[in-house]
């Protein structure tokens, strides 16, 4: 067993783990923050993706022990209070989920992906969401919903 | 699923990896990125009873101007080495080959140097490699040494380092002339049905072919003096590809001749 601490949306979390403890896992089962969703946990579907040091990654693709010390965003330290943040009020404001279940890997990948780029181009915004899986959608809303949270976080500053 | 569990090692430096992958045998693995092992885990296809994390090892991570081309070390991500302006100056195919690998969220994990060693015959960098002539740099407990990429791949998933020797960089030379990689895949992001990483020099030619034989398939096509239609037939008489569930053998044939006078062309335009 391993003592494995991260910073996961801002606050310090340990507990005791086996080395095979997936991230995914970790987040859910060990410190209880289920808003990260695992589908197919082989790297495939995205709805585990995490910003580890602020880049999108699977956490079913990465162990907890090999990732101690740093830092961690689930789809739950998006929000400011309880206030949505841009990329979480355009998804709901253009219908860019239904179900929900892809939605967390959804939301933490475009969080990153206007942080490097504020003002996309449509094949780009393909291109961005290209490794996650929606069986609702269609895509069309979600491709909505990143414009629009472009515009949103460009109206409201950093 | 969930992987099966393992005994972890987290070594700081090179030499204390290299010590616990010698000592581990033939049941010790390397965890780089994770992003080819870690889903062989996850899916109960690879158990292996020791992992040697080579992530909190330093010095692994960089990418660095070399006489002649560019060297990655073990840890450089592949978002990394994508990014990296030494490396497209050294060799612009190393990026343009990095944006076929899976999806931006693996690339930010997995590792350049990793995918070599993991020697997927689908996959891209193995390919470009081979291409290139590139070479693989291990450390073991004899020492260092560097295995040419014609050496290095000898089977599907199966490289020429010996139990203990662990992959700490791998350089990509810098070449004359054009170069160029393109592939088909049914979505975007998977791996690839067929590829072909193409190379025309001023008095040379050669293609790398992905998913069409054990290892990357390497076939010189000088002698079709630019008639890029012949040197496409050329290269699918030289390959053996096998069907599977996403392509038969034929199409995959055929596949590889069209994405070669592909290739070839824009390699020549480059």
């Amino acid at each position: 067993m391993h003592d494995v601490t991260l910073v996961v949306n801002g606050v310090p979390r340990h507990a005791r783990v086996p080395a095979r403890r997936l991230l995914s896992d970790f987040l859910r089962h060990d410190i209880g923050l289920t808003g990260t969703h695992v589908g197919c946990e082989h790297g495939v579907c995205g709805a585990c993706t995490v910003l580890l040091d602020g880049r999108p990654v699977r956490a079913c693709l990465t162990f907890a022990v090999s990732v101690a010390g740093h830092e961690v965003t689930t789809v739950e330290g998006l929000a400011d209070g309880d206030r949505l943040s841009p990329v979480q009020r355009a998804f709901a404001e253009c219908h860019g989920l239904q179900c929900g279940f892809c939605t967390p890997g959804f939301l933490t990948t475009v969080t990153a992906f206007l942080r490097e780029n504020p003002a996309p181009a449509d094949d780009e915004v393909v291109e961005a969401v290209a490794g996650n899986l929606c069986r609702c959608t269609g895509y069309q809303n979600i491709v909505k919903s990143v414009h629009r949270a472009a515009e949103l976080m460009a109206e409201e500053g950093p | 699923m969930k992987p099966p569990s393992f005994v972890y090692h987290a070594p700081a430096t090179v030499a204390e990896a290299v010590e616990a992958l010698a000592a581990a045998g033939a049941d010790g693995k390397v965890l780089a990125g994770g992003q080819s092992l870690i889903p062989l885990m996850n899916m109960r296809l690879a158990a292996p009873g020791q992992l040697v994390d080579i992530n909190h090892v330093a010095g692994l991570g960089e990418i660095t101007a070399e006489a002649g081309g560019v060297r990655v070390g073990a840890l450089a991500r592949h978002a990394e080495v994508e990014a990296s302006e030494t490396a497209f100056a050294a060799q612009p195919l190393v990026r343009r080959a990095l944006r076929l690998v899976a999806h931006p969220a693996v690339r930010n994990r997995g590792t350049t140097v990793g995918s070599i060693v993991h020697a997927d015959p689908a996959a891209e960098m193995p390919a470009v490699l081979a291409l290139l002539g590139g070479s693989v740099r291990a450390r073991g407990p004899e020492g260092e040494r560097d295995i040419p990429a014609a050496e290095f791949f000898t089977g599907p998933m199966e490289s020429s380092l010996r139990t203990g020797e662990l992959a700490v960089s791998a350089f990509f030379p810098s070449t004359a002339g054009g170069t160029a990689i393109v592939e088909v895949a049914r979505r975007h992001g998977d791996y690839a049905m067929a590829g072909v990483a193409a190379l025309v020099g001023p008095d040379h030619a050669r293609v790398a072919c992905l998913s069409v034989g054990a290892v990357p398939v390497v076939v010189d096509v000088t002698e079709a003096q630019g008639d890029w239609a012949r040197a496409a037939r050329l290269v699918q008489e030289r390959i053996e590809p096998e069907a599977d569930i996403h392509a038969t053998a034929d199409y995959r044939r055929h596949l590889t001749g069209v994405l070669a006078e592909r290739a070839l062309k824009e390699a020549a335009d480059a």
